[in-house]
């Protein structure tokens, strides 16, 4: 029996897991191999009898630093970062609002109201550029951050609203009326009780808004056009392959140094992000 | 301290009328409970004393003032809550010291009260936890403690003890009318569970369905119910209801198989109508015991015993009289076994009858 069960922990978890991590790790890998590997072995045949396509054996910073000191990259960084920061605490801030008056108030149409706002997150960015293009051409906000900042908040701020709603929903309600009874009105009882319990649901609506505007493409690629003001995943693309030329060296460091925030952020707020997805607050 | 004062308070949920007309008296250091089955409406109207319902018709006086349109917070009440709703990101401390803060107290004495209630409670060294950090009886004194130490007007109590298992129940109960006794102010409790409200209240208020049917002191509820549902609904194990028809025969007797018994001569005249109509006869369950060759035959009825129950200091009997099942209380030293027959007698002036069709109580 015992044996039994030790073989099928293996083909049942230690296996499917391992290709699964290997099957998700790998571009990573090779992002990182790429960003590093001189340009000899790059635009070497794969034919070539000295080919190592997993591995290299010069790695090298020349890459990293043609990107930052040749190219608009650091300029790039700062903007999406600047453009992030900016639509996700609109975001958040139109959220936390309009998710607690989802989740507690009770007013005519409040869930015809839920119902539309999610909607409008389902409509593809790929269809709602197009009036979009329309309003920032004729408010001028064309090839500046304020595109960006003002239209991500159409995708951002139903995503935030509804995880928030979520979120809110699980703290029991007595929470707030026993702070109304105590003396708080029901602002005050939302600011200094609901909204204190809710930070791990805030921080994961935070962290997702921020990494949805980072990567965003569509948006910032029609928007913007002077090479100065793009965001990474735009200026990356447009920018590092040259004609016909893939710059791999240069592309690949970009997209790395271009996904280190996120990643460094996710890590650092990992424990709180888990809780805001699955935790529910007990009284 | 203050009195309530309820006036035809109703609330509507859309179509559904959960508080039809109830019209109370809180009398100032009173301690009224409201109980009743859940769904009778009886949260519902405490949550709008408290000011968290708005109120569909009606008022409501705390004091001499009208509170209808008052925010919960001018109203000078503190509730506490089943679940007990401690804020989870405060200490014991700061969840004691909240309402004093929001109402602006010097820091001086919000530390001098709340540990004067932290003492008074016996929480004194939990002061610095947090609520995940206490166990089920402490979180419900932590509860209490945040209520009591603003010395409100009006204590409100929303089933705050049916989170606790049986035994903590009990002593929070003894404790809390031990608080009570000492604080002296206005408390209006509301539970399930009908020993809760006969041992914590002054006065008891049954409900159903919305309506208020009795109000009085626990003992006068018990032995004088108004009608049929508060005569169930008070007392466990829950009096017994027996259909019977009267009739006159040199006499007003009740009968029905299997059972024969007199009406007692001081409800002769407030039955007479009922001869040849069939009426309720209720009996607790208490006021049932074992005959004694003494005692008149038209009190005494034969019944069959389907299951005992001892339980030491008393012994209950599960027997049928005809289509009849009738659950009797009687000494442990009654020897009773199951599938035998026993002789069980009625205490004449604990007999209850009650209208057929209106289910009141013939008195």
């Amino acid at each position: 029996m015992v044996i039994e069960r030790h073989w099928k922990k293996w083909v049942y978890f230690y296996i499917p897991l391992t290709l699964f991590i290997i099957g998700t790790l790998f571009p990573f890998y090779w992002m990182l191999i790429t960003a590093v590997r001189p340009d000899a072995e790059l635009y070497r045949s794969w034919r070539a009898v000295n080919n190592t396509p997993f591995w290299t054996l010069q790695p090298t910073l020349a890459h990293v630093q043609d990107l930052l000191a040749r190219t608009t990259f650091p300029r790039w960084l700062w903007n999406t970062f600047f453009i992030a920061i900016v639509s996700t605490g609109i975001s958040l801030a139109c959220g936390l609002l309009a998710g607690y008056a989802l989740a507690r108030l009770r007013f005519p149409m409040a869930g015809l109201l839920g119902t539309s706002i999610f909607v409008t997150y389902l409509v593809p960015p790929t269809l709602l550029f197009i009036p979009l293009a329309d309003i920032v051409r004729n408010f001028h906000l064309g090839n500046t951050p304020w595109a960006l900042i003002l239209t991500y908040p159409t995708f951002l701020i139903p995503f935030c609203t509804w995880l928030l709603m979520g979120y809110f929903k699980t703290i029991p309600k007595e929470l707030e009326e026993c702070a109304r009874i105590d003396g708080a009105s029901r602002f005050g009882a939302m600011v200094r009780i609901i909204f204190p319990i809710a930070v791990p649901g805030i921080l994961s609506a935070g962290i997702f808004a921020f990494t949805l505007s980072w990567n965003e493409f569509i948006y910032a690629l029609i928007f913007l056009s002077s090479p100065e003001r793009k965001t990474v995943p735009v200026g990356v693309v447009s920018e590092l392959i040259r004609g016909d030329i893939y710059f791999w060296g240069q592309l690949m460091a970009g997209a790395l140094l271009g996904s280190v925030p996120v990643a460094f952020i996710y890590s650092f707020f990992v424990e709180h992000y888990v809780a805001g997805l699955t935790g529910s607050v007990k009284g | 301290m203050a009195q309530v004062v309820l006036k035809d308070l109703n609330k509507k949920f859309d179509e559904v009328h959960v508080v039809k007309d109830v019209n109370l008296h809180v009398r100032d250091k009173e301690f009224l409970v409201l109980v009743g089955p859940s769904g009778c409406g009886k949260s519902t109207t405490l949550r709008m004393v408290a000011g968290l319902e708005e109120i569909t018709s009606g008022e409501i006086h705390i004091g001499d003032r009208l509170v209808n349109d008052l925010p919960p917070k001018d109203r000078d009440i503190a509730m506490v809550f089943q679940n007990y709703a401690l804020y989870p990101h405060m200490t014991v401390y700061d969840n004691m010291a909240f309402g004093l803060k929001m109402r602006k107290f010097p820091k001086a004495e919000i530390e001098t009260r709340v540990k004067e209630t932290a003492t008074l409670l016996g929480i004194q060294d939990l002061l610095k936890r947090k609520p995940r950090q206490l166990s089920g009886g402490q979180r419900q004194r932590v509860a209490v403690g945040r209520a009591i130490v603003r010395h409100p007007q009006v204590f409100l109590f929303d089933e705050p003890l049916s989170n606790l298992d049986a035994k903590l129940r009990v002593q929070m109960r003894v404790e809390l009318k031990r608080l009570h006794d000492r604080l002296e102010t206005t408390a209006i409790y509301v539970t399930h569970d009908q020993v809760e409200a006969m041992t914590l209240g002054d006065r008891v208020v049954v409900m159903k369905d919305g309506l208020v049917h009795q109000v009085g002191e626990p003992l006068e509820v018990y032995s004088k119910p108004r009608n049929k549902f508060v005569a169930g609904f008070i007392g466990s194990p829950a009096m017994n209801f027996i259909d019977t028809t009267i009739s006159d025969a040199g006499g007003l007797y009740a009968e029905t198989t299997g059972m024969r018994v007199k009406v007692p001569a001081d409800r002769v005249s407030r039955l007479a109508p009922y001869k040849g109509k069939t009426v309720t006869l209720g009996i607790r369950p208490e006021d049932l015991r074992e005959a004694a060759g003494s005692d008149p035959h038209d009190l005494v009825f034969e019944a069959l015993v389907e299951v005992v129950e001892p339980l030491g200091s008393e012994i209950l009997l599960d027997t049928t009289v005809g289509t009849h099942t009738v659950v009797a209380r009687v000494d442990p030293t009654v020897r009773a076994k199951h599938h035998q027959k026993i002789r069980l007698a009625f205490i004449p002036h604990r007999i209850h009858f009650f209208d057929n069709r209106t289910e009141e109580a013939i008195v």
